[in-house]
């Protein structure tokens, strides 16, 4: 064990971190959002409840979104330093943007969200969810920008006399068409735990507790969440599929690693299950689909998908010896838990619909235990998503450019790195307890009484209690 | 004016920025158990930064992202060589941030007593990390040719780092306790603004020894200016606490660590990272800095957005200018 390879699983551990509560920040700011806007268009109590109910389950998720994202910045410069000197011209910019441009916008309409219910007139309120909402999912076009010039690098030349990357076209890096197709498979990904969890909680207030006054509330965030979470779900396939075509020109590898595909071939058959040897050679179990990983890759039932074996002998002609080829058991597994778990929660929204149709109530104590599960799925998803993607690179940091182990700091120590990783992970899984009690709790409290919120009045509230407060 | 220097003058805008605002957020914070008598009070105080301390925050968030995509050299060996201290400010900040959301979630008082110490402690450690890091970075710090850290955490731990780092803590401190005064009413006001004018005599006398010792290490005319300005501001500030004009004296103590910080950058410049081991190692505006097309791109991006923020930030503050007290805290 050595200092990168600390650096790696803490850049690992502490990113799907932070990612758990990213797409419930994305996703929920917005369908909060829209709950918001249907209480301020109809008047109808049951939106505000809702409103307020899932808004307080998006603040508790919010914060540590929040928290965990500085890490994310900083870590850059403390453990990857090499690789800041190395891209910083380029890769710095759509940071300092997502700050000014996103991150302003979101933290301060928040605020005004969280604190402004009796001191903002009505339609200001509602605006500062949105604009809440729409920093949110700015910040994601940035930092996926960000990214996307590590998986396929555009708009840059490598500068021989500073031995740096410098930025030659910004427009090329912002409309780096792996950024054009991973924002929206992203956010898809975001709206699809949103929604799960909308699905969940009202689920959960649904079954257990079937006489409520509030099961029209329930009923309609079960209904919508479903909703939504079908519609995500469409749109990760659709997204997921553009995206598979892209890949498989500018990442061919990680292509043929996601499939464990060994040999060149056309037409290429998907393996939904394979157990074979590590290094390709033997087959032991396998259930395949023929044509289908040609049309994934390639959209030609018979077009040609380039193997493993073939790439690496590419690459190693091309930028000289050494191993081009990423962990395929991980890639592998994590393509399929991805399309797994994502699949998973679509259908038992599907079945969560399918209890309620003719203005049914569901009871399955089944359905209960499947709703509880659903927001998790999603997760898992997008974790396994980032996992995937991010290990499909290897050996690369930057793809063709530079390589993961030539980006690390030289002058931080394994004692030091060390301890940043156990620092990390001991807060991290120590507020994850926490935050997930928090949830737990605040779900079970159900929907809160709304007493209606008179209009703010600068003269004579001088003495009245705010009607939000830490 | 060359890139280069817009953008040492817009990192340092950034840092003076985040200084002051998170400034009181950090003294409100560190004056937790200080001020705040009981629940009631505590909870007043963390209200008054509770609309506005996320958006201080992001402050230096920016100012990261700023030195990242102007000065790449610069945030690659300031972030790595000052690994341990960063990392402290990152727990600090991540368990702070955390305690306010999460303060108020639950009844019971050993769990607000936890988060209590969470917001004083991940308040009080980057208000005097913070000095201490600026301080390393006017002292230099040992930097080989190839502008890589080659010191350990001793190197950064040294009598002018430490008084840095009394110097920030002692300056936030009266910061947010003229904060307090400014924004709250009745007896806890009044706590505050007596504590503030103790608290000020104290950081006026370590911010003018920390910044002699500065002057004496690198200086510049601009520097000494704006030292002297940065005293005068903090003495006018304590003037206007003690005679209870709270708007004046926040507008002292915010203009002080204004000038304190300007100052510290105008000593620095051209320099961001000056080298004690081999000059070469030196990292100055010019070495440090991006392409003059990224330069160029940023300075746009920044002269569109940077008013529209500060525009809807300020408007933050005035939507929230109202003075709180245990009248307004609701019960649950």
């Amino acid at each position: 064990m050595d200092a990168l390879d600390v650096a790696r699983w803490q850049f690992g551990v502490t990113t799907v971190y932070h990612f758990l509560f990213v797409p419930l920040t994305i996703g929920l700011s917005v369908l909060v959002a829209i709950l918001q806007t249907l209480w301020h268009r109809t008047g109808d109590e049951k939106y505000l409840k809702l409103t307020k109910f899932y808004g307080k389950l998006f603040l508790i998720n919010f914060a540590m979104g929040v928290v965990t994202g500085i890490v994310q910045e900083f870590q850059f410069g403390m453990n990857w330093s090499d690789y800041s000197r190395f891209v910083g011209d380029i890769f710095g910019a759509p940071l300092a943007i997502e700050a000014l441009v996103a991150f302003f916008l979101e933290s301060t309409f928040i605020g005004l969200w969280i604190f402004g219910w009796d001191r903002l007139p009505k339609r200001l309120h509602l605006a500062s969810i949105w604009a809440a909402a729409i920093g949110t999912n700015l910040s994601a076009y940035f930092i996926l920008a960000a990214n996307s010039f590590m998986q396929n690098p555009v708009g840059y030349w490598v500068n021989p006399e500073t031995g740096r990357a410098e930025l030659t076209d910004f427009v090329a890096v912002l409309t780096n068409k792996v950024a054009l197709i991973t924002f929206p498979h992203t956010i898809a990904g975001a709206f699809l735990v949103a929604g799960s969890l909308l699905v969940a909680v009202a689920l959960w207030h649904l079954i257990r507790n079937r006489d409520s006054a509030d099961t029209p509330a329930y009923r309609f965030a079960a209904r919508f969440g479903s909703w939504v979470t079908l519609i995500s779900a469409a749109a990760v396939v659709i997204t997921g599929d553009i995206q598979g075509k892209i890949m498989t020109q500018v990442q061919p590898m990680k292509m043929a690693a996601a499939e464990g595909l060994y040999t060149t071939e056309s037409p290429a058959s998907f393996s939904v299950l394979t157990v074979g040897s590590l290094d390709g050679t033997r087959e032991l179990f396998a259930i395949k689909i023929p044509y289908l990983l040609s049309y994934l890759g390639t959209g030609d039932p018979n077009g040609t998908v380039h193997g493993i074996n073939d790439l690496q002998a590419a690459y190693t002609a091309q930028y000289g010896p050494g191993s081009y080829t990423p962990i395929i058991p991980v890639t592998y597994w994590s393509f399929r838990f991805m399309i797994g778990f994502g699949l998973a929660a679509a259908a038992i929204a599907l079945l969560v619909l399918w209890t309620q149709r003719k203005g049914r109530t569901p009871t399955s104590k089944w359905l209960l235990r499947a709703g509880l599960a659903m927001p998790v799925l999603p997760l898992l998803a997008n974790s396994f998503g980032w996992i995937f993607t991010e290990m499909g690179r290897q050996p690369w940091i930057v793809f063709g450019e530079m390589l993961t182990r030539d980006g690390v700091s030289r002058s931080v120590s394994l004692a030091e790195v060390l301890t940043s990783f156990a620092a990390f992970t001991l807060i991290y899984a120590t507020l994850a307890v926490i935050e997930v009690k928090l949830l737990i709790r605040y779900a079970k409290a159900g929907v809160p009484d709304v007493t209606p919120d008179p209009e703010p009045d600068d003269t004579d509230d001088a003495e009245r209690p705010l009607a939000f407060a830490y | 004016m060359e890139l280069t220097t817009i953008w040492f003058l817009l990192v340092a805008v950034l840092f003076t920025g985040y200084f002051i605002l998170e400034g009181f957020d950090f003294g409100v914070g560190m004056l937790l158990p200080v001020l705040g008598r009981d629940d009631r009070e505590r909870r007043v105080m963390i209200n008054t930064i509770g609309p506005v301390w996320d958006g201080n925050e992001v402050w230096l968030i920016t100012a990261g992202g700023a030195m990242f995509a102007a000065f790449p050299e610069w945030y690659a060996t300031l972030f790595s060589g000052f690994y341990l201290p960063l990392l402290l400010i990152l727990l600090a900040l991540i368990a702070r941030g955390v305690a306010f959301e999460y303060r108020h979630k639950r009844p019971e008082a050993a769990w607000k007593r936890r988060w209590d110490a969470a917001i004083f402690f991940g308040s009080l450690i980057p208000a005097i990390l913070w000095g201490v890091a600026f301080a390393n970075i006017l002292r230099g710090v040992p930097l080989a040719a190839d502008h890589e850290y080659a010191g350990g955490l001793l190197d950064l731990l040294h009598p002018y780092a430490l008084l840095g780092g009394a110097t920030t803590a002692a300056l936030f401190l009266t910061h947010g306790a003229v904060f307090v005064a400014l924004k709250t009413v009745g007896d806890i006001r009044d706590r505050a603004a007596a504590l503030a004018v103790r608290l000020g005599v104290a950081a006026a006398v370590l911010a003018v020894a920390f910044l002699t010792w500065t002057l004496t290490i690198r200086s510049s005319t601009a520097a000494v200016v704006l030292a002297v300005g940065a005293a005068l501001a903090l003495l006018g500030g304590l003037a206007a606490a003690k005679v209870r004009r709270e708007g004046w004296a926040f507008t002292g103590t915010a203009v002080a660590i204004a000038l304190a910080v300007a100052t510290l950058f105008a000593a620095l410049f051209p320099n961001v990272l000056p080298s004690t081991l081999d000059p070469a190692g030196t990292l100055t505006a010019t070495n440090a800095a991006s392409t003059p097309y990224t330069l160029k791109i940023m300075t746009w991006v920044a002269v569109f957005f940077t008013p529209i923020v500060l525009a809807y930030q300020g408007w933050t503050y005035w939507v929230f200018r109202k003075r709180i007290g245990v009248a307004h805290i609701p019960q649950h």
